[in-house]
């Protein structure tokens, strides 16, 4: 009894730090999910296809943020001037590449596949996903690579206080939040957007109405191989190693988390990509880090039976 | 290529090949030739085309996305490592082993079908997946019973022989018998009740219920038809390799990989399945070490590595021309370039070829294409 009792006031209030560190580590690690988790929902919502490649896209960036790095000659220990400016470099260059890239795959792969039934897309979009992957693997090799750590992880809250905040996770939020916001911004009052939204609502009817659905399309793309690209330098940023099949493990996560909110839908994904987020941190803090997979996908069917269009997705009637 | 003769006589004469290929002994001259033990890979092959016959009554005949069999295969392999290995206290033989392996993933079939079958399309499709990462979590954690990372080793054979040049033909046979019996099973029950009910769910699944199926039923029929063949080819995989190598092994990958021969030989299409399994598994497991082991013994790499100094590049050059490296690239090629060009399969079925291009087919017959009574389909192959 009283070693229980004992144990008790000693726990408590660190269990109180150690839950809130949790939550912050998961917040973290979900704002940079449901960034993923965007691009699978932009081109979800506008024609219907899972792009499994996404993840992989993702992947890409990554390397070409790293190659990037080597090339200009910015390491470990690079001052704070040469790191803000790697940091810019890649910011600027690596979305431009995932962006062209994806891009030119819609052209060369999906396009000729619009008409064809559902499964066409898909499975190419999975020989996409094997393309991208082998080519990270020739890129980076098949062993892990260590990133720079160019963004110090000093406690924002100073040395000795219990819960750590650094300048990573500030980096995260501070690039994903306003990203996220000009999506929604742009999806919801420019002309492109509107576009966007007419296409994924009935593609013929809007190119009735006079919008050029296939170019939209392409844009959607390039737009979601945009958020890959960011996706992929701050995953680089922040977790400081990659491999060729990083993209395949936070792919799922991404994609879980888009349907978990409800797939097609902009909210829903960043919705998903928070509950995922915190169920890895608070799963591996209090259950076992080896058993997030099964509590993500457990909860994801869980979901799903009693909402099968996902949290924010909307049932709809069935025609003939 | 209709011609149902022209089939008959080839299957039966591939089914004579494999019968014969071991007693005639040239697996000896094939290991010597290649480095590859011919036999045992066919062998492996038999246990893949009978995973992806599974897959292909879920996905090919009802068209439910399922992207978790090889969660089933693993259900299969662990079921019958455990009541046969020396460690457990069960060693109940190897025929009650596969009784068990059957029956046990069919009823994880069940499970899983039965709340989830109500899902559409992608959200079926994504829970499918989950499942089977939580089956390959659950494999690798659960140490107390399936050995966690460490995979189950010395899983008995049945008839096993002492001498190890012919240790592999037992179980050749089994599984060449196994892949028979599923494939005759299947080609019965395609143009059965169920397998029409299965058909017309997949064409369309409210016109079918109009029509007074029980879609539910029917679904979860054939969701549990196929994880009990998933489960076969589980047992026969860890009987064949006589381990249950590691629950990664059970991943979203491999499930992805079964998918791909499915697809690639004609979704519905029996033959195509096998075909499939026969062309991608057998390039993936034969062909590429194959490859490489010729590229290595053939000095090439180190001929190019020769004239280069600097070490990186060295790497980057034995990396290039590894012959494994590029198998993913490839894999992904083929299976883009399959459905730009011909998204029904290598073999397919008449049906679904009927379905894919059904505009111009109707136009010419002036009749939906769906009004085919199984005798037309007879008479199609």
């Amino acid at each position: 009894m009283m070693i229980a009792s004992l144990f008790a006031t000693v726990a408590l209030p660190s269990a109180w730090d150690t839950l809130a560190q949790h939550c912050i580590t998961g917040l973290t690690n979900g704002t940079l999910i449901a960034l993923i988790a965007l691009g699978y929902t932009m081109v979800y919502g506008i024609i219907e296809l899972v792009n499994f490649a996404h993840g992989d896209l993702v992947m890409l960036g990554a390397c070409l943020a790293l190659t990037l790095l080597a090339l200009v000659g910015i390491g470990d220990n690079a001052s704070l001037e040469a790191a803000f400016l790697g940091i810019a470099v890649i910011l600027l260059v690596v979305p431009v590449f995932t962006a062209g890239l994806n891009y030119g795959v819609d052209r060369l792969v999906y396009k000729p596949l619009r008409k064809a039934p559902r499964l066409a897309p898909l499975v190419s979009a999975i020989g996409v996903s094997y393309i991208f992957q082998n080519i990270g693997l020739l890129w980076i090799g098949p062993a892990d690579r260590s990133f720079p750590s160019l963004i110090p992880e000093t406690n924002l809250l100073g040395n000795d206080a219990l819960v750590r905040v650094t300048w990573k996770d500030l980096m995260v939020v501070a690039i994903t939040v306003p990203l996220m916001i000009a999506l929604t911004v742009f999806v919801k009052y420019t002309k492109l957007g509107t576009a966007m939204r007419a296409t994924a609502q009935d593609p013929l009817a809007a190119q009735l109405m006079g919008i050029p659905s296939d170019r939209v399309i392409g844009a959607t793309f390039l737009i979601g191989g945009a958020l890959a690209g960011f996706s992929g330098v701050i995953y680089a940023l922040y977790i400081n190693v990659i491999g060729y099949q990083i993209g395949f493990q936070y792919g799922l996560y991404a994609f879980t988390a888009a349907v978990l909110g409800g797939i097609g839908k902009i909210p829903g994904a960043v919705l998903g990509g928070l509950i995922i987020g915190m169920v890895r941190s608070l799963g591996s803090g209090y259950v076992g880090e080896r058993w997030t997979a099964a509590l993500i996908f457990g909860i994801l069917i869980v979901i799903l039976i009693f909402r099968p269009s996902g949290l924010l997705g909307e049932r709809r009637r069935e025609k003939v | 290529m209709n011609n149902w003769r022209f089939w008959l006589y080839l299957e039966l004469g591939l089914l004579v090949g494999f019968l014969l290929y071991p007693l005639v002994g040239v697996d000896g001259v094939v290991l010597q030739w290649t480095g590859r033990p011919l036999g045992s890979d066919l062998t492996i092959l038999f246990v893949f085309a009978v995973l992806a016959l599974g897959l292909n009554v879920v996905l090919g005949y009802t068209g439910l996305l399922h992207l978790g069999i090889a969660a089933f295969f693993g259900i299969g392999a662990y079921i019958t490592a455990i009541l046969l290995v020396r460690d457990y206290p069960f060693q109940v033989g190897f025929v009650a082993a596969l009784a068990a392996a059957v029956v046990g993933a069919a009823l994880a079939g069940l499970l899983v079908g039965a709340p989830t079958l109500r899902l559409r399309g992608d959200y079926l499709a994504l829970v499918t997946l989950g499942f089977g990462e939580v089956v390959r979590v659950t494999l690798r954690n659960f140490e107390n019973l399936t050995g966690g990372m460490s995979p189950l080793t010395n899983v008995p054979q049945p008839f096993q022989q002492a001498n190890p040049a012919v240790a592999w033909i037992p179980m050749y046979y089994i599984a060449l018998v196994a892949l028979l019996l599923s494939y005759l099973l299947l080609r019965r029950l395609e143009l059965s009740r169920v397998g029409r009910a299965w058909n017309a769910i997949r064409e369309d699944e409210l016109a079918a219920a109009c029509m007074g199926l029980r879609a539910a039923r029917i679904k979860l029929s054939a969701f549990a038809l196929g994880a009990g063949l998933a489960g076969l080819a589980g047992c026969l995989y860890a009987v064949s390799i006589r381990t249950t190598s590691d629950p990664e092994a059970y991943g979203f990958n491999r499930s992805v990989l079964v998918l791909c021969c499915v697809i690639l030989g004609g979704l519905g299409s029996l033959r195509g399945a096998i075909l499939g399994v026969f062309l991608l598994i057998g390039f993936d497991n034969i062909l590429t070490p194959m490859l490489d082991s010729a590229i290595q013994r053939s000095g090439f790499v180190e001929s190019v590595q020769a004239s280069m100094t600097d070490p990186e590049a060295r790497e980057l050059a034995r990396r290039l021309l590894t012959f494994t490296n590029w198998k993913l690239a490839i894999f992904g090629i083929v299976l883009v370039l399959m459905m730009r060009f011909r998204p029904e399969g290598l073999l397919p079925s008449a049906r679904v070829q009927l379905e894919l291009h059904s505009e111009e087919e109707t136009k010419a017959q002036d009749h939906p294409s769906r009004i085919i009574r199984p005798a037309d389909l007879r008479e199609r192959r």
